[in-house]
């Protein structure tokens, strides 16, 4: 089934985008990541250009999190006070994150700073979810309940930021500033790579904030529902990069992936699901660090002025 | 009689000194661009004939170069810095082609020689790339092979040494394929006839590649109207997360 791309000019096999949306699609139902980190790669991979890959796989993270958002709250699983602090801080972080994206596009290392990040996050994140799930999954095997109450504490600095709010969902008491920060770093990256940051919001929210497991992934969803309409519209109107015709093809597969991916979340331990989403994680940024230190096919680079 | 038999031969004479007619001509002068198009092939062809027109002319080599728009572009030199691959140099060039096909009867190296080659732009090698600012001979022949390998390699810049059918020494004819990926404008198809090393005669034909329909809408709607079309494709991807949710809802 050829379908001709109008923005990204070129012809792809139809087929194929349905079905990388719907890869994406479950892993976003099932970590509540939007995966964009996987699918731009794999676009940019298949011959589409960076820029129109990283900007549509934006819009079809925004409709993977819209049916991700309605599936979670139907089960009360979205803490709205949280997500709309969090969404603040994202569209600030989006605003920084294109001032950021033209400095370093314009002095040519935009690839590579975006190289390091996803090396860096995804390492970093990928091996603390991993260390952490496996303890879990071991002493599920072993018997002895988790000891749950020391798991939901906070971090100290967040105890130590002025101003104090309760998120009564979330089951917290802590200053607004840090889900906003959290939100505005989440941001930045959303326009840097191209990706929903799902994957820093999970983890960030489990570990950083503390927040009731059941809460965590719907609101990270809302969360990047959110920002990544911000993101789209600044792609839209800075970039013009938006190719409507990929972005609607990769809704058509993830929008039902979603569902499907939720549905196996209520069905999986979450312990075994976040361990699963670390190997994922973690792959990837062993693929990125490998590509960094080895020739890279192409040596050359052709952008248009 | 004999003052007949003296102006019939002053007359071939003449002609004889004068250039071959080239008649080009391509099978589409507009290339459509819209859903399902996968690139197509363009068909140059067309016929070189004698001035005296009593018979096929000879000894002629024909070659054709099909260019697309040019463009501005820079190019980006991957070197290995502190252990990992960076972008280190750059140069610009301010009329790359966004499409470049050449189809010769025989290879160029063997009708013309480099000069003559250069000035037509006879091959890949002789692309001329306008380079802005400064540049070293040296570096400058670096990054063009790079753009030309890239190009190549994409399908966009490409050399078909056989790929001109001359018959009966008359008609030429040279198939050309385009990708899917080629830019929309002008391209220009240029026919040259060579003889003993020198371009005796040239001819160009014009062919428009352009979007239409739906893709052209979309296209312009991007451009002109980007707040709008930013708003659609946020209503898009809501309106199909929302209709999926309600739907598996439902189920």
């Amino acid at each position: 089934m050829d379908v001709y791309l109008p923005i990204a000019n070129l012809s792809v096999n139809g087929l194929v985008i349905v079905l990388l949306g719907a890869l994406t699609g479950v892993l976003s139902g099932l970590f509540g990541v939007g995966g964009g980190f996987l699918t731009t790669p794999l676009m940019i991979f298949y011959g589409i250009p960076p820029t129109v890959a990283a900007a549509s796989a934006t819009t079809q993270v925004t409709g993977a999190s819209v049916s991700g958002v309605i599936a979670h709250s139907r089960r009360g699983g979205v803490d709205y006070q949280m997500g709309g602090v969090t969404v603040v801080g994202g569209v600030l972080g989006t605003g920084l994150g294109a001032l950021l994206f033209n400095f370093l596009e314009s002095v040519g290392q935009i690839d590579t700073a975006i190289n390091i990040l996803y090396v860096v996050l995804l390492g970093t994140i990928g091996t603390l979810m991993a260390k952490e799930s496996w303890g879990a999954i071991k002493a599920n095997r072993s018997g002895e309940g988790r000891p749950r109450a020391a798991k939901r504490r906070h971090h100290p600095l967040v105890a130590s930021l002025p101003l104090r709010w309760r998120f009564y969902r979330s089951g917290l008491y802590i200053s607004p500033l840090a889900p906003l920060l959290l939100g505005m770093f989440v941001g930045i990256l959303t326009m840097l790579m191209g990706v929903g940051g799902g994957f820093i919001l999970v983890p960030a929210m489990l570990y950083i904030l503390g927040m009731s497991a059941g809460v965590v992934v719907g609101t990270s969803l809302f969360n990047v529902m959110f920002v990544t309409m911000v993101s789209t519209m600044m792609h839209a109107l800075t970039t013009k990069a938006v190719d409507i015709v990929l972005a609607a093809l990769l809704l058509l597969g993830s929008v039902s992936g979603a569902q499907l991916g939720s549905m196996l979340a209520q069905k999986a331990k979450p312990e075994s699901l976040r361990f699963i989403l670390a190997a994922i994680v973690l792959l990837i940024a062993l693929r990125m660090l490998y590509g960094l230190s080895v020739r890279p096919d192409e040596i050359f680079t052709v952008i248009p002025l | 009689m004999i003052r007949i038999g003296f102006l019939f031969a002053a007359l071939l004479m003449l002609t004889a000194a004068r250039e071959p007619i080239l008649v080009p001509e391509v099978s589409q002068h507009e290339i459509q661009v819209q859903q399902g198009f996968t690139g197509t092939n363009l068909l140059l062809f067309g016929a070189v004939l004698d001035p005296a027109g009593t018979r096929a002319a000879r000894g002629y080599d024909i070659v054709v170069v099909l260019k697309g728009p040019t463009e501005a572009v820079r190019i980006r030199e991957k070197s290995r810095i502190g252990g990992i691959w960076v972008n280190a140099d750059s140069t610009d060039f301010r009329s790359a082609p966004s499409f470049f096909a050449v189809a010769a009867s025989r290879p160029v190296k063997d009708i013309v020689d480099d000069r003559t080659a250069a000035i037509y732009e006879l091959g890949n090698d002789y692309i001329q790339l306008s380079p802005s600012g400064t540049i070293n001979p040296e570096e400058q022949v670096r990054f063009t092979s790079g753009l030309v390998d890239l190009k190549r390699r994409k399908g966009l810049y490409k050399e078909d040494m056989h790929g001109v059918k001359l018959s009966g020494g008359v008609l030429y004819q040279a198939r050309i394929a385009l990708p899917s990926s080629v830019q929309t404008g002008t391209y220009t198809a240029e026919t040259f006839a060579i003889s003993d090393g020198r371009v005796v005669s040239s001819a160009i034909a014009k062919v428009d590649v352009r979007k239409v329909g739906f893709e052209r809408f979309i296209e312009v709607f991007a451009q002109i109207w980007s707040f709008w079309y930013g708003l659609l494709a946020v209503a898009l991807s809501t309106a199909m997360g929302w209709i999926a949710g309600r739907l598996f809802a439902m189920g």
